[in-house]
This record gives C-alpha cells, sequence and structure tokens, in this order.
C-alpha cells in the first residue's frame, strides 16, 4: 500500500494549484508604481574596440530617462568569479575583469554596451536604435585550438593568452599512467565534442532594481537559483553595498538548469540604476537576447584513451580535454571541467590510474558554466562512448565489458585515483534492472521487424555515476571555491503547532514545498497541511547556497532535518516538564509525546503552545519559543548512479534517428517523493536526449552565433520523444546524511547522451557498417547521413 | 517594434485602397510578419490587416477546381479541402504547430514565399493561378526567387485555384528547430503529365524538378526516381544540412511522395 | 491609441492600446492577467497560447486590435465556475505534468484545444498536438498521461507503460 504522505508519499504538489491557475508569482509578473524600463545594447560583433559611443541623440527620445555606459558605472565593481583553478605549474588562472557594461573592448555578440532607460520598453528599445556606437571591428578567435595557436587575437589584452589554465589531475599520477600506456595489451582512442549547449529554461531572465531612499536599502527581484549568492556577490563586490541594506528576492522561477546560478549583469544594473535614477527598473530578456547573454552549458573538444590489460581489466585512463571558458568567467565556470569533471573519470570503474589534462580557453563566445550535470555529462560521455568503442574493438559485450570493471559492492567505500571516495553503490544491480526493464532479451526480434521495414534499430547503454549534494565546505575550499556549500534550514514551529520552514534552497521546478513538508510531516507527525515552506527571500530566510548540483535535499533537506531534531530535542524538554518526566524518557510519534511505557501524553500542539505561553515552563533553564536554525555541511558528495539504455531506429535513407524507447534505472538512495524524483528523471532525459540528437549551440568562424533563436537551437518537442521507463528501485542509501538520500535532479542529462549515441553506432554496426565508429553530437539526420555517405 | 496605424478593412477595395499610404503593409496572419517587426527587420507605417475581409475566406469547389480564399487559415484548409483535395490539406494540417494554423493563411504565405515554406510548393505542383485583385498569376510564373514573387506593389491575393490532381502527395522532411521544411517535396499527377515541386530546399526557393517530373510522366512509381541525379538547382547549405545533404533529400522525398501519392 | 474591446473569459473590456500592442501585452499589462507567459519571440514555444473564438492561438504573435471583439479564453478562465479546478488542470496536477510551471499555461490551453476537436486522442496525437508547446522540465511523460486521463483513457493507452 503507498503511503498518502510523509516520506516516500507520492504525494501530489501544491505548488501546482497556483501555476495551472495562472496564479504563479514570477518576475516579470511583478511591476512596481514608477518602474523604468532598461533595454540593454549589446554588441553584434564577436570582437572589437569600443571607440566611443555618442548617446545625445538617443537621450533626447521621447521618453528617455537616462542612456548608461561603462563610463556611467565608476566605482561599480567586475562580475566576480567563484572559484579559483591552480594549474599543472602551480600557477593561480588567468583571470580577466568582467565589466558590467564593455569597457574599451566588445569580446562576444550580446556583451552589454550600454542601455536605455526609458518610461516605456518601446520607448527605450525606439531610442536605442538613436546611439552612435563606433567599433574596430578585430579577428575574432571561435575555434580553441586555433585560439592558443602562437599570435592569436587575445580575448584579453592585458592576459598573456587565451589560455585560462593548464590543469592536471592527478598530476602525480601522469608518469604512471603513461607507462601503463607503454605497457598495454589494447588501448582504445577516441576524439570527440561535448556540443555547446543553450540551457533555456523557458522562463527567460527577468531583473527588477527598487530602491528606498529614505532607508537607503536597494532590493532586486531576480530570476535566480540562489539569491543569497546573488546577494553576497552583487553586494560585496560589484555594487559596494551590504547584506543588511540589499534583499534579494527570487520568487517563482521558471526553470534555471544552471543558468539562473550565476550573478549576470542585468542583475547588477537594474540594482544600481534604481539607486541612481530613485525609481524601480525593470529589464526582461527576450529570448533572442537569452541566447547571447545566459551562460551556456558543455563545449569541450577532447581526446580520451583507454589502457586495458590482456583479460580487460582498464589498467589506465588518460584524456586531453580543451574546455571553452567563453569571453569572460562565469561565476562556477573554471570549476565545471576541472573539479566537477576530472574527479568523475573514473565513472563505475576501478581503473587504478587517471590521468586528466584540461585547457581552458578564451574565445569570443557567450561566457560557458554549468548546465544541468555540469562536467559530470562531459566525463560520462567520454567514459562511456570510450568503454562502448573498447568493446567494439575487442568484440566483447559492451554490457559484460562494463561488469567486469565494475567496482564491486563489497569494494565501498571506495577511494578512487581522482581524489574522491564513493560511500555506495551496486553497479550490477542497476544494470540488471536496465535489461530487465528494456527487454534486452527481445532485442535481436525488434532489431529484425525494423530490417523488413528498411530501418536500422540498435540498443545501446551507458553506466553513470555522478558526484552531487554538493559540498563539503573545507574540501571544496582546498579545491579553489571561494564561497562555503553547507545549506541552511530555519524551523519556525508556530505557537498552535503549525510549521514555517524557511531554507536556502530554492525551487525553480523541484517542489521543494511539497517534499520538504513531506519530511516534516513524517518526522513531528502532523499533516504536511500544517507545515508551509519559505524560500527565495533573503530577507526572511537563512544565509543558503541555493539549488544547483542535485543539492536540495541531500544539502538542503539535511539542514531541515538537523534543524528539526533541535526542535525535537527542545520540545521533548517542554513536554517532559509537563508529563512530569524526563526528556530522555520521552517518545515523539505521529504528533503526540509519550513517556515511554506509560500512557501520559501530551500533543504536539499542547508542547508548542506552552512553548509560547510559557505559564508552566522551565524557564529557569528552557527558553521560551520554538524555532531553531541549522546549518548543515556534507562530509562528502553524495554518488547516485545507474544504467541506462536506449533503443533507436535509425532511417539510412535520410540519417533521421527516432528514439523508440529509453530505460533508466537509477540508484538515488533514498526517495522522498516517487512522482516528483521520476519527474526529475524525465525531465533530465528529454535534456540528455535533447543534446545528443538535436541541440547545438553554434558559431561561425568570426563568431556570429548562428543558433540564436528557437528556429535554429532544436528543443526537444514532444514529437521528438517516446514514453520512458523509469525505476529508482536499487537503492544503496548515502552513508553520510540523515535521510540517507543522494539528489536526482541531473542524473537524467548525465545518463542519456553516451546511451543514445552508442545505440546509434550499435544500430550503423548492426547493418554491417563497423567502418563508423564515432559520430559528433547532436546526431541530426545531416550529421548521421554524412557518416554514412 | 515600431509603432504603426492598424486598420482593418471588410472588403478588398478599401484594403486596396489602404494599402496605397506610404509605407502600408498586408498583414494577413502575421505568423512570419509579427515575429520580423519584433526584430525590427520590418517597420511598416501603417498595417493593414487583411483578415477581415469575409470575400476571402473559405474553401469550396469551383470549376477550376478548388478555391480557397486568401485569408483562409491553414486549420481551415486542413479541415475543409480534405474532402476534395487530400494531399493538400494534409500539408495545411502540418504547416507549424495548431496555434499557427489557427492564424497563418495561404495568401500570406505565398505573399512572403519563403523557401522554407510548404505552400508554394503545392501550388507550383498543382500548377495553381493565384487569383489577386487585379488579374490571375500561373504558379510558374508567380514564384520569382527567395522572398519574391509577382506581386507589384499594393496588390492583393485574393484566392488560389488548384486544379486538383489524380494523385498527389506531399511529403515535407523537417527542419529540426523550426519544423519548417528543410526539404519538402510536392507530387502532382495531372492526366496530362506530373508535376513536382520542392521546397526547402532550393536557393532560390521553390522549383519544379523538371527531370523527375518527365521520368514520373512516363511511368509513376517510386524505381522512376531512383538512376536520377539530384536535381542542378544551387541548394541551400546551412547548420541543418549542406547543400549535398539537401538534394540528396530531394530525391528520397520525390520517391516517397510518389509511393504516398 | 485605439480603443479596442473584446470579451476576455466572458468578461467585456475595452482599452486604449497602441497598433503595435500584442494580445499578449494587452492581456498580462493592460488587464493583469499575467498567467500567459512569453517564452520566446520567433512563435515558437506556445507559453502564450490562448484561445480566440475557440480556437488556439499565440498571443506573442497576434496583435490585439485585430482580434477586437472575439471572445478570449486564458488559463485565468480555464477552471470550474465554483473556482476548483477543471479536469485538464487536475490531470496535470494528478499525473505530475507540470515542474516550474512557466510553459504550463500555454500547454494546458493546447491541449484543451486539442481535445476540443479530438476528444480521445492517442498518444501520438496529443505529442503531435503539443508540438508548438516547449517544455523544458518534464520531458513531455506525464503531459502527455495527464491529457490521457483528462480525456477520460487513464494511462492505459500510453504505451510504455
Amino acid at each position: 500500500m503507498p503511503k498518502d504522505g510523509g516520506i516516500g508519499a507520492s504525494t501530489k504538489r501544491r505548488e501546482d494549484v497556483r501555476f495551472l491557475t495562472g496564479k504563479g508569482r514570477y518576475t516579470d509578473d511583478i511591476n512596481i508604481r514608477g518602474q523604468a524600463y532598461a533595454h540593454f545594447v549589446r554588441s553584434d560583433m564577436a570582437h572589437g574596440i569600443l571607440n566611443s559611443i555618442d548617446t545625445a541623440a538617443a537621450e533626447a527620445m521621447p521618453g528617455v530617462i537616462k542612456v548608461f555606459t561603462a563610463a556611467d558605472l565608476a566605482g561599480v565593481g567586475g562580475i566576480p568569479t567563484g572559484w579559483q583553478v591552480t594549474d599543472r605549474h602551480g600557477k593561480p588562472m588567468q583571470e580577466p575583469k568582467h565589466p558590467v557594461l564593455a569597457e574599451g573592448k566588445v569580446r562576444h555578440v550580446g556583451d552589454p554596451i550600454a542601455v536605455v532607460v526609458a518610461e516605456t520598453l518601446d520607448q527605450a528599445r525606439d531610442a536605442a536604435e538613436m546611439l552612435d556606437i563606433d567599433i574596430t571591428e578585430l579577428p575574432a578567435v571561435v575555434d580553441m585550438r586555433a585560439a592558443l595557436a602562437e599570435g592569436a587575437p587575445k580575448v584579453h589584452d592585458d592576459l598573456t593568452s587565451n589560455l585560462c589554465y593548464d590543469w592536471g589531475f592527478v598530476e602525480e599520477n601522469k608518469a604512471a599512467v603513461d607507462a601503463a600506456f607503454a605497457s598495454a595489451a589494447h588501448v582504445v582512442s577516441l576524439d570527440l565534442v561535448n556540443n555547446r549547449l543553450v540551457a533555456n529554461p523557458m522562463e527567460p531572465r527577468v531583473a527588477v532594481g527598487d530602491f528606498e531612499d529614505h532607508s537607503g536599502n536597494s532590493t532586486l527581484y531576480t530570476t535566480s537559483q540562489n539569491p543569497h549568492v546573488i546577494r553576497l556577490l552583487m553586494g560585496a563586490f560589484v555594487l559596494g553595498i551590504p547584506e543588511s541594506k540589499l534583499r534579494v528576492v527570487a520568487p517563482d522561477v521558471g526553470g534555471g538548469f544552471g543558468s539562473k546560478i550565476y550573478h549576470y549583469a542585468e542583475e547588477a544594473f537594474v540594482t544600481f540604476a534604481a539607486k541612481q535614477l530613485k525609481r524601480p527598473v525593470k529589464w526582461t530578456s527576450t529570448r533572442s537576447e537569452a541566447f547571447m547573454s545566459d551562460a551556456h552549458g558543455r563545449d569541450h573538444v577532447t581526446k580520451i584513451e583507454l589502457a586495458l590489460d590482456a583479460d580487460h581489466n582498464f589498467t589506465a585512463l588518460r584524456t586531453d580535454t580543451y574546455a571553452n571558458m567563453g569571453a569572460y568567467l562565469s561565476t562556477f565556470a573554471p570549476c565545471i571541467p576541472t573539479w566537477l569533471h576530472g574527479t568523475l573519470m573514473a565513472g563505475n570503474y576501478k581503473t587504478p590510474l587517471i590521468y586528466v589534462n584540461v585547457k581552458a580557453v578564451f574565445t569570443n563566445t557567450v561566457p560557458v558554466d554549468a548546465y544541468r550535470g555540469a562536467g559530470r555529462p562531459e566525463a560520462t560521455f567520454q567514459l562511456e562512448r570510450l568503454v562502448d568503442k573498447a568493446a567494439r574493438q575487442l568484440g566483447v559485450s559492451p554490457v559484460e565489458l562494463r561488469r567486469k570493471n565494475f567496482i564491486k559492492p563489497d569494494q565501498f567505500p571506495y577511494q578512487t585515483p581522482v581524489a574522491v571516495v564513493y560511500d555506495t553503490g551496486n553497479y550490477d544491480a542497476t544494470m540488471d534492472k536496465l535489461l530487465e526493464l528494456s527487454d534486452h532479451a527481445g532485442f535481436a526480434a525488434r532489431r529484425a521487424e525494423s530490417a523488413a521495414r528498411g530501418k536500422w534499430r540498435g540498443f545501446g547503454v551507458a553506466s553513470y555515476i555522478e558526484a552531487c549534494g554538493i559540498a563539503p565546505s573545507n574540501l571544496v575550499g582546498q579545491l579553489g571555491a571561494r564561497a562555503g556549500l553547507y545549506e541552511s534550514a530555519t524551523v519556525r514551529v508556530n505557537a498552535t503547532g503549525s510549521i514555517t520552514i524557511f531554507t536556502g534552497s530554492h525551487s525553480h521546478g523541484q517542489g521543494h514545498e511539497t517534499t520538504f513538508a513531506q519530511v516534516v510531516s513524517e518526522m513531528i507527525g502532523i499533516d504536511a497541511g500544517q507545515v508551509e515552506i519559505v524560500h527565495g527571500d533573503t530577507s526572511n530566510t537563512p544565509m543558503g547556497m541555493g539549488t544547483y548540483g542535485s543539492r536540495s535535499l541531500a544539502v538542503g533537506g539535511s539542514a531541515m532535518v538537523k534543524a528539526l531534531n533541535k526542535v525535537i530535542n527542545k520540545a521533548k524538554k517542554i513536554a517532559g516538564h509537563l508529563l512530569e518526566a524526563s526528556d530522555e524518557d520521552i517518545v515523539l510519534k505521529d504528533g503526540k509525546f509519550t513517556v515511554a511505557g506509560t500512557d501520559k501524553s501530551v500533543d504536539w500542539s499542547g508542547v508548542t503552545l506552552a512553548a509560547y505561553v510559557p505559564h508552566n515552563y522551565p524557564l529557569d533553564s528552557l527558553e521560551p519559543g520554538l524555532e531553531e536554525t541549522a546549518f548543515y555541511d556534507p562530509s562528502n558528495f553524495t554518488y547516485p548512479a545507474g544504467a541506462y539504455g536506449c533503443e533507436v531506429e535509425v532511417d539510412p535513407e535520410t540519417g533521421k534517428v527516432t528514439v523508440l524507447a529509453f530505460t533508466a534505472a537509477d540508484d538515488f538512495g533514498n526517495v522522498v517523493n516517487p512522482m516528483i524524483v521520476e519527474g526529475q528523471v524525465h525531465g533530465g532525459l528529454a535534456q540528455g536526449i535533447g543534446q545528443a540528437l538535436l541541440e547545438n549551440c553554434a558559431y561561425d568562424a568570426e563568431g556570429q552565433l548562428l543558433s540564436a533563436s528557437f528556429m535554429d537551437y532544436a528543443m526537444p518537442r514532444a514529437d521528438d520523444l517516446p514514453m520512458f521507463k523509469v525505476d529508482h528501485s536499487c537503492v544503496t542509501p548515502c552513508t553520510h546524511n540523515p535521510l540517507g538520500v543522494k539528489g536526482c535532479g541531473e542524473a537524467g542529462a548525465i545518463g542519456s547522451p553516451p546511451a543514445l549515441v552508442n545505440a546509434v553506432i550499435d544500430a550503423i554496426h548492426g547493418a554491417g557498417r563497423t567502418d563508423v565508429t564515432h559520430i559528433n553530437m547532436p546526431l541530426t539526420p545531416a550529421r548521421v547521413w554524412s557518416a554514412l555517405n | 517594434m515600431h509603432n504603426f496605424q492598424f486598420v482593418k478593412p471588410t472588403t478588398v477595395a478599401d484594403a486596396v485602397a489602404a494599402l496605397e499610404h506610404d509605407g502600408a503593409q498586408a498583414l494577413s496572419g502575421g505568423q512570419t510578419l509579427i515575429p520580423t517587426m519584433k526584430q525590427r527587420l520590418a517597420a511598416p507605417e501603417v498595417l493593414v490587416s487583411l483578415t477581415g475581409i469575409d470575400a476571402m475566406k473559405g474553401v469550396c469547389k469551383g470549376d477550376g477546381g478548388l478555391h480557397i480564399g486568401a485569408a483562409t487559415p491553414h486549420a481551415v484548409v486542413a479541415r475543409e479541402a480534405a474532402a476534395y483535395y487530400p494531399a493538400l490539406a494534409h500539408l495545411a494540417g502540418h504547416i507549424g504547430d495548431p496555434a499557427v494554423r489557427s492564424r497563418g493563411t495561404i495568401g500570406g504565405s505565398l505573399a512572403n514565399n519563403d523557401p522554407s515554406a510548404c505552400y508554394p510548393s503545392a501550388v507550383l505542383a498543382s500548377d495553381a493561378v493565384v487569383v489577386t485583385n487585379k488579374r490571375q498569376i500561373a504558379a510558374d510564373d508567380y514564384f520569382q526567387g527567395l522572398f519574391s514573387t509577382a506581386l507589384q506593389l499594393g496588390e492583393i491575393i485574393t484566392e488560389i485555384r488548384f486544379p486538383i490532381p489524380e494523385r498527389a502527395a506531399y511529403v515535407k522532411f523537417d527542419q529540426p528547430a523550426s519544423r519548417f521544411a528543410l526539404v519538402g517535396v510536392f507530387v502532382a499527377k495531372f492526366a496530362g503529365g506530373v508535376r513536382v515541386a520542392v521546397t526547402g530546399a532550393g536557393e532560390e526557393g521553390v522549383f519544379r524538378w523538371k527531370e523527375a517530373e518527365a521520368a514520373l510522366s512516363a511511368g509513376f512509381h517510386m524505381a522512376a526516381i531512383e538512376d536520377l541525379a539530384p536535381p542542378k538547382q544551387r541548394m541551400i547549405g546551412d547548420l541543418h544540412g549542406t547543400p549535398e545533404y539537401r538534394a540528396q533529400m530531394v530525391k528520397v522525398m520525390t520517391k516517397r511522395a510518389v509511393g504516398a501519392a | 491609441m485605439t480603443k479596442v474591446s473584446m470579451t476576455v473569459n466572458g468578461k467585456a473590456v475595452s482599452r486604449e492600446t497602441e497598433g503595435r500592442t500584442l494580445l499578449v501585452q494587452f492581456l498580462r499589462d493592460g488587464m493583469g492577467l499575467t498567467g500567459t507567459h512569453v517564452g520566446c519571440d520567433t512563435s515558437q514555444c506556445g507559453a502564450c497560447v490562448v484561445h480566440v473564438d475557440g480556437v488556439p492561438v499565440k498571443s506573442c504573435t497576434v496583435f490585439a486590435a485585430d482580434v477586437a471583439g472575439g471572445h478570449v479564453t486564458t488559463i485565468e478562465g480555464m477552471a470550474n465556475a465554483d473556482g476548483t479546478m477543471g479536469r485538464l488542470q487536475q490531470a496535470f496536477q494528478d499525473c505530475h505534468g507540470l515542474q516550474c510551471g512557466f510553459c504550463t499555461p500555454g500547454m494546458v490551453m493546447s491541449a484543451a484545444a486539442l481535445l476540443a476537436v479530438n476528444p480521445t486522442p492517442t498518444e501520438a496525437e496529443i505529442r503531435a498536438g503539443l508540438e508548438g508547446n516547449i517544455c523544458r522540465c518534464t520531458g513531455y511523460h506525464n503531459i502527455v498521461r495527464a491529457v490521457m486521463q483528462a480525456s477520460g483513457q487513464a494511462s492505459a493507452a500510453v504505451a510504455a507503460e
């Protein structure tokens, strides 16, 4: 019998009612009396010297309040970077200034040059056409290898080159890895590209700045996954506003997928301009603007090699990756190809020796940062494509080659050669589950049926492991993080027993309002309807780091559990007083405190009322009230893992790939709301399939963005995807957080691209075309056809 | 977008008069024009909506074949042409998406003559007649290259007259992002011969593939295409497909259209 | 500025508008009906779909003045008379057919338009009917299930389940 509430129940989402009736409150729905509208004027050139901007004609246009350029932003700092990566020679990365508005140069199409603020948005846009901007175009660097060539144009004149860093990991292992390759029985290598993507949450970014003259307080309403991080970065580094004078609110947010983690120039601008102009200033991105101003994702070019012994044991792995940073360093950018990528190169395997080299490169393109999975999809794609290629090259089953090299259940905790320690897992179990659910046994018959229709059918698998629930602060601090990565929660128990939770996490589709309440309901034994979850406003939530990296439940939920335990401990003391018993003898069950072994009891609400009406209360030893805050800093990452299977049909005449079935067997540890977990996997799969089949953010050689709208950037649509089979019944609970949970938000996007590409290669090989060993994503009809012809 | 004066006449004569203003532009369903105006790539001073002219709407059987009012939305054509000209109805029912089909019109599509639009292929393959407020234009004379037509300034398409072929089919291979035709082929078999029109592929917009027409007129079966060289027209090359790829897809889609007809 | 009148969710409304005022601006800025969203500027995403005279329309790609006199229904007009969610809305909640909620109003409006002309669509017909609505969160799986449920077909007809 499934539960209808508490942990493990597929409770329907309470937030849905407002979204389904048009009552959601997104940032663009916020209009403040007297607000002005900001229109950003952006570079249409990839690279150029900004000689002059004549604003006079624009400022004379109807409704224009002011035209801002960099010269008007004196005293405003650059947009900061949250990570410092040290390269293989011990040198810090090169870190250029990222101005709010372009200073002296434009460095990518979309780089903001000026802002027109006017009474209406149309007036701002009309006036923008009157700006006289003089730019001398410079040659652009787009290709990463070309950007590193001798004499290449420099994106930043004050840096020594376009190389941000040259990172080696683990540098000390390099010689041993090379030696293992020299003595290997088999070496398999693969060159591949992890295609640049645009996150494209359906809600474009919006920022509304407000300023209260009499108090000097600033407020920013913004489409953010982490309002406290924005307050910290913008307040401390860009605008010089103390936290006490700055409130950041992220109300309902229409998806993020990473792209709304970062602190963006537009946020700083509207906050700054509101203060300058003493009136609210609103900016709403168009989708076209989003394509050239939201941070992009992925964009790696990699050579990866695997060494095997004669028995097909993996003996060493070596990779050489170029990672595109774009024109500036976005908030998390330096850590994505390093600490969220290199550390995952062991995958599910016991490869003893690994060396990862990453060269991060500046180019005249939009900055690149985390996008759903962030580093882990890149690692998984390389590894799982390579293992598949190895199996084909060696003439063994891709499934069996994986199994042979899997870390086995009795080997946990498992220290990988790339720093991280996996706490728990069972990779054979998810592989077994995948093969069962995908009816692997029936594949041959299905392939024959396709062949009879002139189509080529293929089945591909991929294993994945990821590290999420970021992150242990002391560890990431050593790795270059400039912030802690704990999470926070305040549990406010109200006098009549209802509970308000203030979480530092942020929900932009994940359903915290429902799932967090389920956890509270389970722990206290009251109805979830008595629990309210508050998030997204720095004025009432404790300092928290927000939602990304599949961390909300594993880290934010753990903070909440910790605070709830403090509440429960105090409540037991109150109950003990009321029941004239030792608090050690008090048991809380189903919303009632009982003296163990007796029928003496007091209800939850009796205790909470006593806390606020302390007439009969141990005031000598206990404060009144019942409200606790906790900060939780995880001791390790969590390691969700699983096995994914994709079945495709290739039309050899057109190259079109149709995804017929996709099966995901995940181990997420314990699950609070299965319905929501499955929804997260569905969404991740769609984005992973999108990457593998459809999505490609492309630039031409001059740095012009070719896929600049949904007309050319192919988003997965309903008819591109099949129904999914997802399973999370293989459970190895996380060993180091109180709920035993791992995180499920990114897995789908991590494991699916290699499964799909492996399936296409399988289809092509099944038709006898074993000469085709790899096709770069996205596997568009034209690319597949070209590979075949 | 720039502001403009919006007028919505109810007769063709009033529309023609309104279009005589400097900077006037006709608006039909707006599914292409409005996004273009948002990008400020078009900035009419007067926008003359044609959707209020009842005489320009509707589907009916006439002596010239099937007559379709130029302001008839795709969804209506998909529904009402089905009994007379299923291939045309099928084409209309697969343009854009349901909401686009509610607004977008056949006349708007033809006046714009986007190289990836579906309708031009049907008009050309059917040897349809484009009727305007001034004259009747044969399909072969109407399409004059990329976004270019025989229409003169202020001339409005009022109706399209489709001869109904014995057999016909339209096969569209989608551009994966926009869902416009990467390659679309309309094949129409008449008693007097076969016409094959290709959209999405040619650098000069919709074109007839005359070699295929000759081969199919000699024998209307898929095998007739097999040994043909791809059409000689210059093909579009972009993010979604090279010219070579498009040329090959013209062959594949033609074959499939013959199979489906 | 010209006066544009229409009926929105059963209520007659009238506002001074510019020629360039889009229907979505009329609804959101003029009437405060912020349930209709704008997710793109190329008429691709469908977050802005409303019904005009009973058919689905992308309200970001039609001028308010061009639908003067028409009957417009938005997501705010989809609830039952007693204020509870309509059958389709309820199915979206039951099936977890939404996550961030941003595409949801347009998705519901397009699904409603589909069911109006095809009361018992197949899975393929649902997917085709929602071709003009992009959702970045759900992978569409649960949206398809929701439309199935709302059409009284439970989820039995969904192949992979």
